[in-house]
């Protein structure tokens, strides 16, 4: 169980908005260099979670990270228009003005042209890059000061199929070669079965929690997702047997 | 001595200059009809203040307090800002603010009157000026960072609330002070539109500040000499420079 390995220990946690139960006795730990995906349906109190583990909001039981760590988080809903005049640069800047850093980071999401960077990419509004390019970038940011645990809410929103491979091969890579444990928000099982080495499903309570392949079975999914359930997973089987 | 024009020509600048610097943050706080109509509060404030027989800079900064309390509320309460509630309850102060104000004072209350602008008037909107630059500098990456996102903000260990009051109070200071150039009716407007005239050319957010100070000194300064010159009412004019500098703006609208 919870080690000196252990990077976050929760023990029954409750979060409450006006006396409304968003999040009911969740208890789970997370061990360095994991890949943890949180999963349920629209309005399971996912992000809620991420808030609560950040001590954003406040809530009851207890969150326990180990001592100086260093923890990055990039939320879902970011307020990035085309019409906001802020570039790339002031954007990385608002972290971090460290140049060697801001290169770094930048490769380790896999943009290396580095003539790219300075007269390109750096120049750009933040609200006209793709959302592949926009999700690099983010990444980018949020590692720029080598965190040792990345939270991420669905880091794939608003990106076709193709680029969200790619995304969560990158933060795969990430969590191997630079030891940043991760924890995602995912909608998208195949992935979580194909990255994440344990997942927890939330819908206000915990309806799973284990290695992806031993806990997410028809009948957990059943319950988590309700009719829309099997879509998922045989989606998934049909990928496995092929 | 010094000339009154050249009194007039300095606080019209200083006070375009800080409207249009912060301007450009209400507009990315999604905040433009707040800012538009926020100097409407003012001139209850005003009326109060005339009636107890005391300077009416206080009268107006006082009641912009509040108001500025108001919509700090509304804004740590709900996501959206309360755009309808703030229309109806600055748009009722305005009403009240015109009924409960002495006849004679109103047009000044309303339009503004710089021909009675003291060197004190312009030292202490120097010094305010100066503070507002130095509290913008310190909160400058949080607010932007709370453009973004207010979470994002927090992660990173930025108290949102604080940041956003301060900005707010700002605010307030800036347009009191600049209720004398244009009046309660329009020092808004001097918020908004060189605000609105950098976004349409300003690629990155420094230049886009900068300009937006930068239009707002401009309109201070041209609208002054232009209103002097041709011997019309300032106040009015300054807004419609801005007015002029935004439609320029818009035909390089990137």
């Amino acid at each position: 169980m919870a080690d000196n390995e252990t990077v976050l220990n929760v023990e029954n946690l409750g979060v409450k908005f006006d006396n409304n139960e968003v999040l009911k006795g969740l208890s789970f730990f997370v061990q360095k260099g994991d890949v943890l995906a949180i999963i349920g349906p629209n309005g399971a109190g996912k992000s809620v979670l991420f808030r609560a583990l950040l001590n954003l909001i406040p809530y009851s039981g207890e969150v326990k990270w180990m001592k100086d760590l260093k923890i990055s988080y990039i939320p879902q809903k970011l307020s990035i228009d085309n019409e906001l005049p802020l570039s790339v640069e002031e954007f990385m800047q608002l972290k971090s003005k460290d140049r060697d850093k801001l290169i770094k980071a930048f490769r380790a999401v896999g943009i290396n042209d580095e003539h790219h960077i300075e007269h390109h990419l750096l120049k750009e509004r933040l609200g006209w890059l793709s959302g592949g390019q926009l999700q690099r970038v983010l990444i980018a940011w949020a590692i720029i000061n080598e965190p040792d645990v990345l939270l991420f809410d669905e880091p794939t929103a608003g990106i076709d199929v193709g680029g969200e491979e790619t995304i969560y091969h990158l933060l795969k890579k990430l969590g191997d070669s630079n030891n940043i444990t991760i924890l995602l928000i995912s909608h998208d099982l195949n992935i979580v079965y194909k990255y994440a080495n344990n997942v927890i499903c939330v819908n206000k309570e915990m309806f799973c929690y284990g290695a992806p392949n031993e806990v997410l079975d028809p009948s957990a999914l059943m319950k988590l997702y309700g009719g829309e359930a099997g879509f998922y997973k045989h989606e998934h089987s049909q990928h496995e047997h092929q | 001595m010094i000339s009154p024009l050249f009194l007039q020509l300095i606080i019209g600048i200083l006070i375009g200059l800080g409207a249009g610097y912060l301007g450009a943050f209400m507009i990315l706080k999604r905040m433009s009809l707040v800012g538009d109509v926020i100097s409407h509060v003012a001139l209850p404030g005003i009326a109060i203040a005339l009636m107890f027989k005391v300077n009416p800079f206080f009268g107006a900064f006082g009641a912009l307090f509040l108001a500025i309390l108001g919509i700090w509320f509304l804004e740590r309460k709900t996501e959206i800002p309360s755009e309808t509630l703030v229309g109806i309850f600055f748009a009722l102060s305005l009403a009240l603010g015109i009924l409960i104000t002495p006849e004679q004072e109103l047009l000044e209350a309303l339009f503004g009157d710089i021909a009675k602008i003291a060197v004190a008037d312009v030292l202490i909107t120097a010094i305010l000026t100066a503070v507002m630059f130095v509290i913008m500098a310190k909160i400058y990456r949080g607010l932007t960072l709370s453009v973004i996102s207010k979470e994002l903000a927090q992660s990173v260990g930025i108290n949102v609330s604080k940041t956003s009051f301060l900005f707010l109070l700002l605010v307030a200071i800036i347009v009191a002070l600049g209720l004398k150039v244009t009046g309660t009716f329009l020092m808004g407007a001097l918020v908004i539109v060189p605000a609105a005239a950098a976004k349409n050319i300003a690629n990155n957010l420094n230049r886009y500040v900068m300009m937006s100070g930068f239009f707002g000194a401009i309109s201070g300064l041209g609208g002054i000499l232009f209103a002097t010159y041709f011997n019309l009412h300032p106040g009015p004019i300054v807004v419609l420079t801005s007015g002029v500098i935004f439609l320029i703006t818009l035909l390089f609208k990137k």
